[in-house]
């Protein structure tokens, strides 16, 4: 891809936050007693360049933990309905997202976007704009470049920014809502020859052959694997909370009086719960398949039907773990089986 | 489907309740605004997601026809919360319905052959809605047989319907009912279904079965269907896995890489043994 590539001096890079500031929202990664997240600033200075990764992704952008459906009022003459205002949502440009997380929004994009489309995501999307950090860091857990991803991926970005030596940025721009914010702050983004962005990123080994992986998977499906790598799974669902690409939801009613709204939450295929039938019977009726359904939905599933995985390896998962489930380890592991010749 | 909020269902009037068993219940539903109930339309074997205020929704297929306009049917049994919320509705209360979603059952590849419906308990509402589109294009089908099972002779859901199909000279219906089931009235069978279709033993040349039943009860019909020579590309079923959405993104009634919803709920016997067994 040819991106064009601009140059954002250091003393500029305020004035860019600052101006962005003056028309719409603005988040970005912020520390809070100690870890970061994505939040809402007022000020540029508020802005942490000193992380890794936040705590959360940047799903909750285009994918809130709660998103209002629609919404009612009961009375003695019925119900009245109110369709959700879709102008109510808010312009907003997120900085510092992490091009992992950047690749989430991407990815998840691609399930919302499925016919029939998702107006309400839709809308969220197109009013975000993604400004991403490249990484010159990572750590034991990131594995972005087993999966075809990268510490300078600009899937789902609209700009990237990459520090140069002299703490300087490189502006890589990528799509035309990128190109708008260049194009309306002309005092800040200046020409640049010669662009050698991958100096600056940081090197991250590839793990495991990603070729091989959906094919591998596909063929566990009635192997034991999945049993042994979830044997210490508790069913907490901490994983799906914190992945930038579970997408996964329920629908519930949430009342208040005679007022109410039909709400999409989050959910996660770890819970036994998830596929519960009211009869009693449950299709994945142990944590193994529901491991595996966790495994296969994002490396096998997604890609046969999605065209997209439904990981980028941003590790968050094996941090969350509270029995240290390792995702990065368990792929490596899955990449490893022999092929399974099935009988026909 | 709304197009500009796929979430948004229509707005219902129940104009009919019928009490088919202990705990179940057959709404008739009509379109609120007449217009939205002009422009729908679906096939038999597409479902919804019925809703009460404030409560939620549930999933179940359309019961009724598509060969009958203007009305669309639901068959329930009280179990949880939406379910419960929905049995406490009166005729005349407003509910909220999406839909229809899924595929369908091909009925108009089925001319000209035998037919051969195969219910167990809850499940023949979906089965009751292609019995019936078949019924009201007779003439375009020949033989057509219905085995229906239930654990008691009270729940058998359907009953008057059940007694018109037996009345039919048309119609071959065997009723059977668990042992212990039975009452001193009963003059249909005693046994499971499987093994009352195994001693009836319908031809399968020229045949399409059609089976909709709890999980256990699918399991043991398809041998006996093999066994009597029904070819796996002939036998039809409706899978009924739990659902949130009912267009592929909550995630959750996939079978393998198969979802009920979208490329569901119809299958055929051939399809699901490519399949995992995660039903």
């Amino acid at each position: 891809m040819n991106h064009q590539f601009k140059l954002l001096r250091k003393e500029s890079y305020s004035g860019l936050i600052g101006n962005l500031l003056k028309s719409q929202q603005v988040y970005g990664p912020v520390k809070q007693e100690g870890y970061t997240y994505y939040k809402r600033i007022s000020y540029p200075d508020e802005i942490t360049e000193d992380y890794i990764i936040p705590q959360m992704s940047a799903k909750s952008f285009v994918f809130p933990k709660i998103e209002k459906l629609f919404s009612f009022v009961k009375s003695k003459d019925g119900v009245r309905v109110e369709d959700k205002n879709l102008d109510t949502i808010p312009k907003k440009v997120i900085f510092g997202v992490r091009p992992c997380d950047a690749t989430g929004i991407h990815n998840l994009s691609a399930i919302f976007l499925w016919e029939p489309e998702d107006s309400i995501f839709k809308k969220r999307r197109e009013q975000t704009t993604i400004i991403s950090f490249a990484c010159s860091s990572a750590d034991d857990y990131c594995f972005c470049t087993s999966l075809g991803g990268g510490p300078g991926n600009t899937a789902g970005s609209d700009i990237q920014l990459i520090k140069t030596g002299t703490n300087d940025y490189l502006a890589e721009i990528i799509t035309p809502k990128g190109a708008e914010i260049v194009s309306s702050n002309p005092g800040l983004f200046e020409d640049v020859d010669s662009v050698e962005k991958e100096k600056y990123l940081v090197r991250l080994p590839v793990c495991f052959d990603d070729s091989e992986l959906e094919d591998k998977i596909t063929d566990a499906f009635d192997t034991a694997i999945f049993d042994d790598l979830s044997m210490k799974c508790v069913g907490c669902g901490a994983c799906a909370f914190i992945c930038p690409v579970c997408g996964c939801f329920d629908i519930q009613d949430e009342t208040k009086g005679s007022m109410g709204q039909r709400v999409r939450i989050w959910d996660s295929c770890g819970l036994r719960q998830f596929t519960l039938h009211t009869s009693g019977h449950n299709p994945r009726d142990t944590q193994g398949a529901r491991y595996r359904q966790r495994l296969m939905h994002k490396f096998s599933y997604m890609p046969d039907r999605l065209g997209v995985k439904g990981c980028v390896g941003c590790g968050r998962c094996s941090r969350a773990c509270p029995v240290e489930i390792n995702i990065h380890e368990n792929l490596q592991q899955i990449t490893k089986l022999v092929k399974i010749h099935k009988h026909e | 489907m709304n197009k500009n909020n796929i979430y948004l269902p229509y707005q219902m009037k129940i104009s009919k309740i019928t009490q088919e068993a202990p705990g179940v219940k057959t709404f008739r539903l009509e379109f609120l605004n007449s217009g939205e109930g002009e422009l729908f339309s679906f096939k038999t074997g597409q479902f919804g997601e019925y809703s009460v205020y404030g409560e939620g929704e549930s999933t179940f297929c359309i019961a009724s026809p598509h060969t009958r306009k203007g009305y669309i049917e639901c068959t329930f049994r009280q179990v949880g919360r939406v379910t419960t919320a929905l049995a406490n509705q009166e005729e005349g209360a407003v509910i909220g319905f999406r839909g229809p979603y899924g595929n369908v059952f091909p009925i108009d590849d089925w001319k000209g052959k035998d037919l051969i419906f195969i219910a167990g308990g809850i499940a023949l509402p979906p089965m009751r809605s292609v019995i019936w589109s078949c019924l009201d294009t007779r003439n375009h089908f020949k033989d057509i047989t219905v085995f229906y099972g239930a654990r008691t002779v009270n729940d058998l859901v359907y009953k008057q319907e059940l007694e018109e199909w037996g009345n039919r000279s048309d119609v071959n219906l065997h009723l059977t009912v668990d042992p212990g089931g039975e009452t001193p009235e009963w003059k249909g069978e005693v046994g499971f279904v499987p093994s009352v279709v195994e001693n009836v033993a319908p031809s399968s040349i020229d045949a399409i079965v059609i089976v909709c039943g709890p999980p256990v009860m699918i399991k043991n019909t398809f041998p006996v269907l093999k066994k009597l020579g029904f070819e796996d590309k002939n036998i039809y079923t409706t899978l009924e896995n739990r659902m949130k959405c009912g267009f592929g993104k909550c995630g959750r009634c996939n079978v393998g890489k198969t979802f009920v919803c979208k490329d569901g709920p119809v299958f055929t016997a051939e399809q699901l043994a490519d399949m995992p067994g995660e039903y």
